[in-house]
């Protein structure tokens, strides 16, 4: 499954400017009496893979939700290429590059698959409401334009041609999993933020999915920052892995230095087998 | 069976009426409609009228209810709006093709003022938000005597087009017509745009929506403007229709009836708000047809009417929604697989 | 000044029956998750029923306002079986409109059954008004707030103290949880609508004895949305300050300004507030999940 990188797309042109830096900064989140981040610091190298590991609970996805806006850190910063995007709204952040899938599938039921794909695409359209109800020209030549692009760099990409007019709910879950991403990288991303993309598939679909991310990375340049149980597909795909417990960084490093390091294994393995390794 | 449809270009597909045969089928809807005038009865015309306006407003409905999800009451006082905006801005002789954009606009920024709480509550909050601007609205109604004339109501110009007056049956029927022609197909052209789509992302899952790029204060406002405006223009042509108006047309549950209308005829497609306006508008018919030929057994059924039909509303809400979620455009849908795939089974 | 304070007391104790409609309502709202636009249909019926039983078969009014209370209950836990089981899977708007759609068929058929007319059903309090100082209190609006309060208080200590009550939070508040348990989740829910109903047909009764009976009875539900709103939709404390807040501001309003006031003055409050204070005075803001 070789895409040429000589293929005329968008995404082969200046691959490698295409990613940005992602940093976090001492972010320190709380939920009433649950203090859920302290003090979180790590960053994400531009077009490379960063995943972000722990056990369950310790604020992975709350990291997420963070970076995406959603949830207000009480103190620390996100910064996007450098620049700070702790205060943009969460909507702007899709225009500034921030993509990402979601834990459990967020997948619009109301739409068929083309549609939850073109809605990636939404920040890039600016017809009004009054050239969308008369389907004006101008309208009509944006959402051609937008199906052409999800068509050929996306739906051809991840291989989903034969479902996309299906409705979602007749799809099985990793398929459903696929056209989350393909969601994602309809919105022209520059960071791509991926949660937990192979929970709940099978040894096949999570080779497809790796496959999948790794070409993203590699012909769209884009930074990748994962979040993940599967060890063995974080071990192997990923750069610079950051593992997280109880809401804290405890260790960063790439995938042979993680792995070894006596707090990630205590963390989860329990403090008995850290003495022994 | 429907065969030999092949797309070449992604325009092509994205038609409203991709295939020759459905043109086709569209055309010949449309001749038939648009001929009713010569072939039609005074009652079946009149009724026709009724169904075009409710069509509009069912239509305007849908895409605030149905496609974005945000419940609202109002819908019915919004018709209010659109009338009395046409009746005041008739008797200052301003032309039917002024008045009923315009009180169309006058309604959708009404909608976008009443819509304003859904950009921090939803749900139930925002229903009873809508519910308190429907009472706010229909006391105005009552109680500005200047503005609609109160209690008693007021009279609306008929439309004129330079001398040519809509007055009649017949006559109403064409203005009607097109304008519920022209707004069904607009819904339609709205639906297959990226608005269209951020409106369904907003009722399924606004956060992940709002992550995704959709800016959700807009969007919201968008739906209740929209709505707003279709219930406006539908108000209008209700009251060149009647020539007279009096505030209790206007009242909860009218609102109750175009949201039933949503309910039966699907949840967010523009042929559910068509079939679904059309089913309830025969509704009541039925039920007077019934309550006539029953009074022969039965006197008095006559007053039975309102709170009967009241009655069959709840009943069809409710059994629309345990047995037919997804209403009679789903259930048209099964029909045309059936006819398109016979002589095979589905 | 005493023209007001008679307009402060004579709206916060006839906010005590508000109260208890809207108790009716946050109670399916908590235990159930149901948003229950029926509220005041189901009041009405109640309060029909009341009427039938003491007028039409002459019962003895103590009588016919058990049997009403046992007959809401009966089709509380008809329409729980029949129309709410089914649609338990569905999103909130489908439950929301089968509430109205519940509302529409108990309204169309209680103006088919009884007409339109007003009726009067006998009372089950005294009549004599009471003096405080200048201001004259109608002994019914009185009697109508004591019985709310002992109910209200009634039910707050219910939920607090008894096992049933307890159970019954549980349930609204984990339903999966509270199964795991051992708290058969089908008898709490079902008794939450019986209990809705019940203290709906008190109120729908208290209103009746004292107002009249006409079909206009359900609008009174109306205003207790507002209420509602302002309280919280979840907080039972909520609704009951809510009540008397609102019950207040009509009737300073209506004094002030004019019977015809009264008919907006809930709603203009709501809309006020919701700017300010969207999930009402009380309501917790729910935090979800992504």
């Amino acid at each position: 499954m070789n895409h040429p990188a000589t293929e005329t797309t968008a995404s082969s042109v200046a691959a490698a400017e295409r990613g940005l830096a992602l940093a976090v900064e001492g972010v320190d989140l709380r939920f009433g009496g649950i203090h859920a981040l302290r003090g979180v610091s790590f960053s994400a190298a531009p077009g490379q893979i960063t995943a972000v590991i722990g056990p369950n609970g310790a604020g992975k996805t709350s990291v997420f939700n963070t970076i995406s806006g959603f949830y207000r850190p009480a103190a620390g910063r996100i910064k996007l290429g450098g620049d700070e995007i702790t205060d943009v709204p969460v909507h702007a952040r899709a225009a500034r590059g921030l993509a990402r899938t979601f834990q459990n599938i967020a997948l619009f039921r109301g739409l068929t698959v083309l549609e939850n794909i073109k809605l990636g695409g939404h920040h890039t359209m600016h017809a009004g409401v009054l050239a969308a109800l008369a389907y004006s020209r101008s309208a009509r030549s944006e959402e051609i334009a937008l199906r052409e692009e999800v068509e050929r760099n996306v739906i051809d990409f991840l291989e989903i041609d034969h479902i996309r007019n299906q409705s979602i709910d007749a799809l099985p879950y990793g398929l459903q999993k696929r056209v989350e991403l393909a969601r994602a990288l309809a919105m022209r991303p520059r960071v791509l933020l991926l949660d937990e993309p192979v929970a709940g598939m099978n040894r096949e679909e999570t080779e497809d999915m790796a496959r999948y991310i790794l070409d993203v990375q590699e012909e769209w340049g884009v930074t990748v920052l994962l979040v993940e149980h599967d060890m063995g597909m974080v071990m192997d795909i990923s750069s610079h892995v950051v593992v997280l417990n109880f809401g804290e960084v405890i260790a960063a490093g790439t995938p042979a230095e993680v792995r070894s390091h006596p707090r990630v294994i205590e963390a989860y393995l329990g403090a008995e087998s850290a003495v022994a390794a | 069976m429907r065969t030999g449809v092949f797309h070449e270009t992604f325009a092509s597909e994205e038609r409203l009426w991709p295939s020759p045969t459905a043109r086709g089928w569209m055309l010949a809807f449309t001749l038939v409609l648009f001929t009713m005038p010569l072939w039609g009865g005074d009652y079946a015309l009149a009724l026709a009228c009724i169904v075009g306006i409710h069509v509009i407003a069912t239509l305007g409905l849908n895409l605030t209810t149905g496609n974005a999800g945000l419940i609202s009451l109002s819908h019915g006082a919004f018709l209010g709006v659109g009338c009395y905006t046409v009746a005041w801005l008739g008797k200052h002789g301003v032309p039917f093709y002024i008045a009923l954009p315009a009180a169309g606009g006058v309604t959708a920024l009404l909608g976008v003022v009443v819509g304003l709480p859904s950009l921090r509550v939803k749900g139930l909050y925002l229903a009873i938000a809508t519910l308190a601007a429907h009472f706010i609205l229909t006391f105005i109604f009552r109680e500005w005597e200047a503005g609609t004339g109160g209690v008693a109501g007021t009279a609306i110009p008929r439309a004129n087009l330079f001398g040519f007056e809509f007055a009649g049956d017949r006559r109403n029927f064409y203005l009607i017509f097109v304008c519920a022609f022209i707004m069904a197909v607009a819904a339609r052209n709205l639906a297959r745009t990226h608005i269209g789509r951020a409106l369904v992302a907003v009722r399924d899952r606004d956060i992940s929506a709002e992550i995704l790029g959709v800016n959700l204060l807009r969007t919201k406002l968008l739906a209740f403007a929209v709505g707003a405006f279709y219930a406006g223009v539908a108000g209008g042509l209700l009251g060149y229709f009647y020539g007279n108006i009096t505030p209790d047309y206007f009242v909860l549950t009218l609102s109750v009836f175009y949201l039933a209308a949503v309910i039966v005829g699907g949840l967010g497609t523009v042929l559910g708000s068509v079939l679904g306006a059309v089913f309830m508008t025969f509704v009541p018919e039925a039920l007077r047809l019934i309550a006539q030929a029953g009074s022969t057994w039965f006197p008095g059924i006559a007053g039975l009417l309102l709170p009967m039909q009241q009655v069959v509303f709840g009943l069809l809400i409710i059994g629309f929604l345990i047995f037919e979620p997804h209403g009679l455009a789903a259930v048209w849908a099964r029909v045309r697989r059936t006819f398109h795939l016979w002589p095979f089974r589905t | 000044m005493s023209e007001f304070l008679e307009y402060s007391l004579l709206g916060l104790l006839s906010g005590g029956v508000m109260a208890l409609i809207a108790l009716s309502f946050v109670l399916i709202y908590k235990g159930t998750g149901v948003v229950n636009f029926a509220v005041g249909e189901v009041m009405m019926l109640g309060a029909y029923l009341y009427y039938a039983g003491a007028v039409t078969f002459g019962l003895a009014p103590w009588l016919a306002f058990v049997i009403s209370l046992v007959v809401i209950a009966m089709l509380a836990i008809l329409v729980e079986r029949a129309v709410l089981r089914p649609l338990s899977g569905q999103p909130a708007v489908a439950v929301l409109m089968a509430t109205i759609g519940i509302a529409s068929i108990v309204h169309g058929a209680v103006e088919a059954q009884w007409g339109g007319d007003t009726l009067s059903p006998p009372t089950l309090l005294p009549r004599t008004p009471v003096n405080l100082g200048e201001i004259l209190i109608p002994g019914t609006v009185l009697g109508n707030f004591a019985v709310a309060a002992v109910l209200i208080g009634g039910f707050l200590a219910f939920f607090r103290y008894s096992r049933t009550g307890i159970a019954l939070r549980a349930t609204a508040s984990d339903s999966v949880t509270a199964a795991t348990l051992g708290i058969n989740i089908n008898y709490s829910q079902r008794l939450t609508w019986v209990l809705s109903g019940v203290v709906g047909t008190v109120a729908g009764v208290l209103i009746a004895s004292s107002a009249g009976l006409s079909p206009l009875l359900a609008s009174a539900a109306l205003s207790v949305f507002a209420a509602i709103i302002l309280g919280g939709l979840d907080s039972i404390l909520g609704a009951i300050v809510a009540s008397l807040l609102i019950g207040w501001a009509e009737s300073v309003a209506a004094g002030y300004l004019g019977g015809k006031s009264r008919d907006v003055v809930p709603y203009l409050v709501v809309l006020a507030i919701l700017v300010v204070k969207p999930y009402g005075i009380f309501g917790t803001r729910t935090i979800e999940r992504l």
